[in-house]
């Protein structure tokens, strides 16, 4: 079979000790080093810093996070479904797959740092131009994974089905869309990265409020204590939309996990 | 009863005459095997008869009538099982009778008596990447014949077993037969399987396929399980023979 072997479940906690140890040093020598060089704060904030930082400015940090998770959900929202419907055209259409396609591959070649501010300039500092940002970001890899996804069905399970009497519509019910599945997480994970990094952006380049603006406001008060907390809770976000596309993974594609009951 | 019949069937496919010549039919209750050397056509030949591919001359009748293109009158069984690892076993046998339009309860409740005949009862709600080569092969011919047409067809279902296994398998499969008598075609190039199980042998030509042998097996079932007569032999070396002049040509 094309897909990969079943994974086994079980000793993650193992398997991840050495990934937690070796991110627990990185953070000792980076500490360690502040302490003994005495480097200024204002150049490089120890992390202890960074994290008694973020404790006293939680009010802050909070009420800037939440509209980055909202651009980012909404955005991401908004990709993804787009992407989706017209995956399904695009499969039922070949030739309009063929006429649009390059104009989606342009899409990604446009620079974010031009794109951004030009986004903000026609839609305003509201919660629009962030949504259109980070769906501009990710609606591209989400659709080249689902388009390429029904490509990888079986040939002869297509053929199967032909034979069985099924229209081009039950075919893609029954085999392509499954088939695109474990491609469709593939793409779930990687656009989510994307996604918040967008949002963040988008708001660095114009917002009333967010983890952009934060970072922004830091920096121009050089303040890089305040930008790494910001980071810090960036990457967390990240992390946990990560976490909970695997999840979302390992539910809809419980039958890649079974073992081998021979 | 014919139930199907092929008559001077040919097919160009990108320039090439695949088939140049196809006469064949199979009676009701018949087990009529195709041999051919490797690429001869014998997949076209399914795939004509599946709808996949459209033949340019020639006639094909379902049970006397001319074949509609794109009705499904024949149940086929692909080379590799093509179970859909997505699917327990149970829907993946019930995905023939859905496609036609069976509610799945029905489905289900017509499919679940046949699991012990098959040696796949407790198994229903395994995904196919659990089971044996073996179990996996018993499934897809169980999901063809599920679907209730007239023929069988059956494209190499053994090939991709072991060899242990593929005599097991169609040792258990003439026992299966002997009891149903399910109109069968069967393309295959393995010499011995075509005589352990037909009633009748088609052999191909190489490309372009015409049909240059029809060779009856008048040898009592069942056939396997037990040495083979010399009959079986004399058979197996004459259909050997035959195959050897079509493929000398090339070498």
């Amino acid at each position: 079979m094309q897909h990969p072997p079943p994974r086994h479940q079980g000793g993650g906690l193992i398997r991840g000790i050495p990934a937690i140890l070796s991110v627990v040093s990185a953070f000792v020598i980076w500490e360690l080093y502040v302490r003994v060089s005495g480097i200024s704060p204002l150049m490089l904030p120890a992390p202890s810093r960074v994290l008694e930082q973020m404790v006293q400015n939680r009010a802050l940090l909070w009420h800037n996070t939440l509209p980055t998770i909202q651009a980012t959900l909404s955005g991401f929202a908004l990709s993804v479904s787009v992407a989706f419907a017209l995956s399904i055209v695009l499969d039922f259409m070949p030739r309009v797959r063929r006429a649009l396609f390059p104009i989606f591959v342009v899409s990604q070649t446009l620079p974010l740092v031009a794109i951004a501010p030009l986004v903000v300039l026609w839609f305003g500092f509201d919660l629009t131009p962030k949504i259109l940002l980070v769906a501009l970001v990710t609606f591209f890899p989400m659709l080249v994974a689902l388009v390429d996804g029904y490509a990888s069905t079986d040939p002869e399970i297509e053929a199967l089905l032909r034979s069985m009497g099924a229209s081009r519509r039950v075919l893609f019910r029954t085999a392509r869309l499954p088939s695109a599945m474990p491609y469709f997480f593939a793409g779930l994970r990687i656009s989510i990265t994307y996604a918040v990094v967008a949002a963040i952006f988008a708001e660095y380049v114009g917002a009333r409020a967010g983890l952009g603006i934060v970072i922004l406001n830091a920096k121009n008060s050089f303040r890089p204590d305040l930008v790494l907390a910001a980071v810090v809770i960036s990457s967390v976000l990240t992390l946990v939309l990560f976490a909970a596309t695997a999840l979302l993974q390992r539910i809809v594609l419980r039958w890649r996990d079974v073992g081998e009951v021979r | 009863m014919t139930a199907l019949a092929m008559q001077g069937v040919g097919i160009t496919l990108g320039g090439t005459v695949v088939l140049d010549d196809i006469t064949l039919h199979v009676a009701e209750g018949e087990f009529v095997s195709i041999l051919g050397p490797s690429g001869a056509g014998k997949s076209t030949i399914f795939r004509l008869l599946t709808g996949a591919l459209r033949h340019d001359r020639g006639m094909v009748t379902a049970g006397g009538r001319p074949l509609d293109q794109g009705e499904p009158g024949f149940a086929f069984m692909p080379q590799r099982d093509a179970l859909m690892p997505w699917r327990r076993i149970l829907d993946n046998l019930t995905l023939g009778l859905e496609v036609q339009g069976m509610a799945r309860r029905e489905a289900r409740a017509r499919v679940l008596p046949l699991l012990s005949a098959f040696g796949l009862a407790g198994f229903e709600r395994h995904y196919p990447a659990q089971l044996s080569g073996g179990m996996r092969q018993r499934a897809a011919l169980l999901r063809t014949l599920v679907q209730g047409r007239p023929v069988q067809l059956l494209d190499e279902p053994f090939g991709a077993l072991d060899a242990l296994t593929r005599t097991q398998m169609q040792a258990w499969f003439e026992d299966r037969w002997r009891e149903a008598r399910w109109t069968t075609l069967l393309v295959t190039h393995d010499v011995r399987e075509a005589v352990a199980l037909s009633d009748r042998i088609y052999v191909l030509s190489r490309r372009p396929a015409r049909v240059i042998a029809e060779i009856p097996v008048p040898a009592p079932r069942p056939r396997l399980g037990r040495a083979p007569g010399p009959d079986a032999h004399a058979l197996e070396a004459q259909l050997v023979d035959i195959l050897l002049t079509q493929t000398g040509d090339q070498t």
